[in-house]
This record gives C-alpha cells, structure tokens and sequence, in this order.
C-alpha cells in the first residue's frame, strides 16, 4: 500500500446517516480515503454502496454525519457545490451522455462552465482525455451512435476533463455487454496505476483483486468489513461477507 | 436463394370492396347535402357579396383595399402572433416552475394551471375583460394614450398591434389568449422537462454544471425536441381559439364574419370563407412545424 499517513485523507466519512422516508438507506458509515488510494466497495443490491458514494458529491443528500472532501466540508445545500464536484469526478452504471451533444462537446462542456475555460483550451484537453481512453476518433460523433463500451469510456473521460482529484465509480460495468467489459476495465485499470484516488462500486471481482488497496463491504447500509483483497476474498470475517462471496463466486 | 440476391418485393394492398363502399358513402353525403341545400332550401349562391368584404375598390381613390374580412385575418394574425410569444414565455416560465423544488413556485404555478384548464374559456374571458381588464388598463393609463400620440400614431405600430384607437382592446384579447394557452403550455413544458431521464441531470451536476446550466444545456435542447409536436399542436389550437376573442368584441375574423353575415344575409357563403381561411391558416402552420420537426429530428438522428 503506498497511503501516506502524514497527509490528511482526501475524503473522510464520518458517521454518514441517509434515510429515504423512513427507510434507513445508511448507517453510521466511516470511511477515509487516502491520497492515491484504490478503495473497491462491494455488496448485495440494496445494500447502500451507490447511495454512499453518491452522498460524496452530493447527488445525495445525507442528514447526518460529515462527509470532508479535499479539506472542504460537503453539506446538503452548500452554495459552492460546483467547486467540490470539480475535485470529484463520477462515472454512471448508464453513462448519462448528453445524446444532443457531439462526443467532444460532452467533455468541454464541464470545463467551459465550471472554470470558465476558453473553449479551443477546452476542445485540446477534451482530445487528450480521448486519446487517453482510446477513442478520438469518435470526437466528432454523437454519444448514441457509439456501442456501450466505447459511450462509457467516453463518460470517463468527460469526467477526467475536469482534472478531478478523485474518481468516483457505480457499477461502472454493469450495463455492458460482457464483450465490452475488459475495453472499459482496461482503462480503469491504467487509470489507477497512473495514481488516481478511485472509489468504486463494482462486482468485478478480478478487478478488485488487482487494484484495490481496500475492500470495504457493506450490507443493508453498513460498512460490514473493510479488509485488504486477498484477506477479504480467502478469509471474509464475517457471515455476511462469506454468503456473499459465496453466492457470486460460487458457480 | 443466395445471400446476394435482391429482397422479394413488398406485397401490394388492393383497394377492398369495402374501401370502395366507403368512397361511396361519403360522395353520397356530398351530394346530398348539395341538393338539400340547392334544391329543397332553393338557396341562391351569392359568393361575390361576400368576396366584396375581403376586398373591394374605393371608387374615390381608384384602387383595391382590404375590406372587413382581410382586416380581422390580419387582427387574428397579429393576435395568434403576439399571443404565442406571450404564451410560450408564460409556459416555458411556469412548466419550469413546475418542476422547481422551490414549494412557493411550484404551489404559484400548479394553481395557474389548474385554475385556466378547470373553468371554460368562455367564461375566464369574461372574468378577465370585465374584471381586470376594465380595472387594471386604466390603472396603468394604457386608455390615456392617445390615438394621436406619434408614438403609436405610426405604420410600424400599427402594422404590429393593429389600429391605435382599438389597442386597449386589442391587448386585452392578446392577453387573455396568452393567459389561457400559457397554461397548456405549461403542461406540454412540465412533461418535456420531467421526461429528460433523472440521470441528466445527476451526470450534468456531477461535472459541475450549476442548476440554470444543466437547465439551459443538457434539459431544455432534449426537452424542445420531445415537445415539439405537442407545442405545434398548441399553437394551432390558439389560432383556432383566438375566435372565441370574437365575445368581448375584438375585431378579429370571427368577430367580423357574424358582422358580414348578418349585413350580407349571406350565411353560407361567409362561413364557408372564413372557415376555409381558417384552415388555410392552420394547415399552413401544421405543415411548416412538421418540416421543423423533421429537421430537428435529423440534427440529432
């Protein structure tokens, strides 16, 4: 692992609480996430993993409990949200591009409006971010027209426009035919050996395996276990943790 | 068959007996109401009465001019005109509203709209022209602006709000349709804007684009496309419902057509003109919002 302990976390949970109505979705979850940190955050649908992330960059709003991101506390309503989702970039289980918008304009769009870039700096960072996710030749492009692997890449890389400090994952994979998984890991993968903070909600487990620092596994809106990879998948501490691990590797 | 080889061709779909019956029925019923009207009522076609109200020669000037019935078409223009703009800021403003987190505005916009679209229209305009329009307008002293007044005494004013002496009339009407159509298009706005998927706006605020800009960039573009059919829709039902402006006595087509009628004794004739300027109207209108449509529809394939 290669935390460094001295600086303060980039993002810090501490005693997050989150009901939808009187359903409680969260729970006390405490969770800091280092600089450079990979953190892979598993469990059964329902179990409050998209929920919690979400609550980082506030799509979500939680009620109790603060949630601290690059030094700045995160609140339910704050006014300069903008300047924090700036710091947090975030990737759909459904990709959510703009169907109306070229490929490139998808990711100038953030820039222009968040800093005020100037639009020809915007287009020359957008075409970066393509090459880097392997499809510039797609710029010109209209989002629909792409498969879901490569519309998927390209919402990474609208989210990288930004330069953000963290990246944010649900499901990334999800939605994917199986054919266009690896394209989308593949890219993931170069990402956090590039040395992005990544938290992300997934079931590829291979891909935990490689990246993650941490595996944090919740259920029913708790953090249930928080271990290394290999001690979580040989060894899961709790009962909950091995039904799971059994019910999805088990066939 | 190889692989190579063109598709069979589509099979063809012959006129039916039963099509050919129904061609029958209706030119049956043509005929019909022509004889009932030519040869039982002995009705007497007059149709150049009536044509001499859209348009006769003034024998002192020696030339052609627009008669009554060309004067209230270009009145109902000017309104279904004024009344569109005004109607669609009104909906665009409250569909918006609608859908605001906001509880005063949503509370404000949801009562406009269930207000107009539960009470006839007939019965709102009498509401508004004889309650607030004979209030508000002298309050704000649009009746003590003189017909001579060159600022409105001037042909660009009155090719845009008609004759200067009828304006307080003429902006009651305009503003009465507006009222009336802002809130079906508030409605129309409202859905265009909730069927955009939630995950818009959640990837639009995730890059860090503020309310108003997820709204101008990513919500409304998809939004018009999706509304607009319902919105052309809109616009041709106002012109159709401009006519009942006709009650509080503005001079629009309508309005004219009971006046020439009655004058010309020509009931027919009239009706059939002005319901037949009506549709070239409309028409009009419906065919060019589905040329708009179609390229819209092609910008973003």
């Amino acid at each position: 692992m290669t935390h460094n302990h001295s600086a303060p976390p980039l993002v810090e949970i501490t005693g997050l609480c989150k009901w939808f109505g009187d359903f409680s979705a969260l729970y006390d979850i405490n969770l800091s996430v280092a600089t450079g940190e990979k953190v892979v955050v598993c469990g059964p649908s329902g179990s409050g993993k998209s929920t919690m992330i979400r609550c980082i960059n506030q799509l979500e709003q939680h009620q109790a409990g603060t949630i601290m991101v690059a030094g700045r506390e995160v609140t339910p309503g704050m006014k300069k949200i903008e300047e924090v989702r700036r710091d947090v970039g975030m990737v759909f289980q459904s990709f959510n591009l703009f169907p109306h918008m070229t490929v490139v304009d998808n990711l100038t769009i953030g820039p222009i409006r968040n800093m005020g870039m100037p639009r020809a700096e915007a287009t020359e960072r957008a075409m970066q971010q393509l090459e880097r996710v392997k499809i510039a030749e797609q710029a010109h492009k209209y989002p629909p027209q792409l498969s879901g692997g490569q519309q998927q890449r390209v919402a990474i890389a609208r989210s990288l426009c930004l330069k953000p400090k963290i990246m944010l994952f649900d499901e990334p994979t999800s939605a994917l035919d199986p054919e266009m998984i690896a394209g989308v890991l593949d890219v993931m993968i170069e990402l956090a050996e590039e040395g992005m903070t990544m938290i992300c909600v997934t079931h590829e487990m291979g891909f935990a395996r490689r990246v993650a620092d941490r595996i944090v596994f919740m259920d029913m809106g708790e953090i249930v276990e928080v271990a290394e990879p290999e001690i979580f998948f040989n060894s899961p501490q709790t009962d909950r943790a091995k039904l799971f691990l059994s019910q999805i590797l088990g066939h | 068959m190889d692989r190579n080889s063109p598709p069979p061709p589509a099979a063809k779909k012959p006129l039916k007996a039963v099509d050919y019956f129904l061609y029958a029925l209706v030119a049956g019923f043509i005929f019909y109401a022509i004889y009932r009207v030519n040869d039982v009522l002995v009705y007497h076609w007059n149709w150049s009465r009536v044509f001499g109200f859209v348009i006769r020669f003034d024998e002192e000037t020696q030339s052609w001019v627009s008669n009554l019935l060309l004067q209230g078409l270009a009145t109902t223009i000017r309104l279904a005109v004024w009344s569109t703009i005004f109607a669609t800021l009104v909906g665009v403003v409250m569909g918006y509203w609608r859908t605001c987190e906001n509880l005063t505005l949503r509370i404000i916009s949801r009562c406009y709209v269930e207000l107009i679209r539960n009470i006839p229209p007939v019965v709102f305009i009498f509401i508004f022209y004889f309650f607030v329009a004979s209030q508000i307008f002298p309050a704000m002293c649009i009746d003590n602006i003189s017909s001579k007044d060159p600022l409105v005494n001037n042909p660009v004013f009155t090719f845009m709000f008609g004759d200067p002496k009828l304006l307080s009339n003429f902006l009651a009407g305009m503003i009465c349709l507006s009222l009336f159509e802002g809130a079906y298009i508030t409605e129309i706005v409202r859905a265009g804007i909730q069927s955009t998927p939630k995950g818009q706006w959640e990837a639009a605020r995730a890059i860090g684009l503020s309310h108003l800009n997820v709204l101008r960039d990513v919500i409304l573009p998809q939004a018009i496309r999706k509304i607009l059919p319902p919105l052309a829709g809109q616009f041709i039902t106002l012109i159709k419902d401009s006519a009942i402006i006709s009650l509080i006595s503005i001079q629009e087509l309508t309005f004219v057509a009971t006046e020439v009628a009655a004058t010309t004794t020509r009931v027919f004739e009239t009706w059939i003109l002005v319901g037949a300027i009506y549709f070239v109207l409309c028409y009009s209108f419906a065919v060019l919002f589905a040329h708009l449509e179609k390229l819209a529809r092609r910008s973003h394939r």
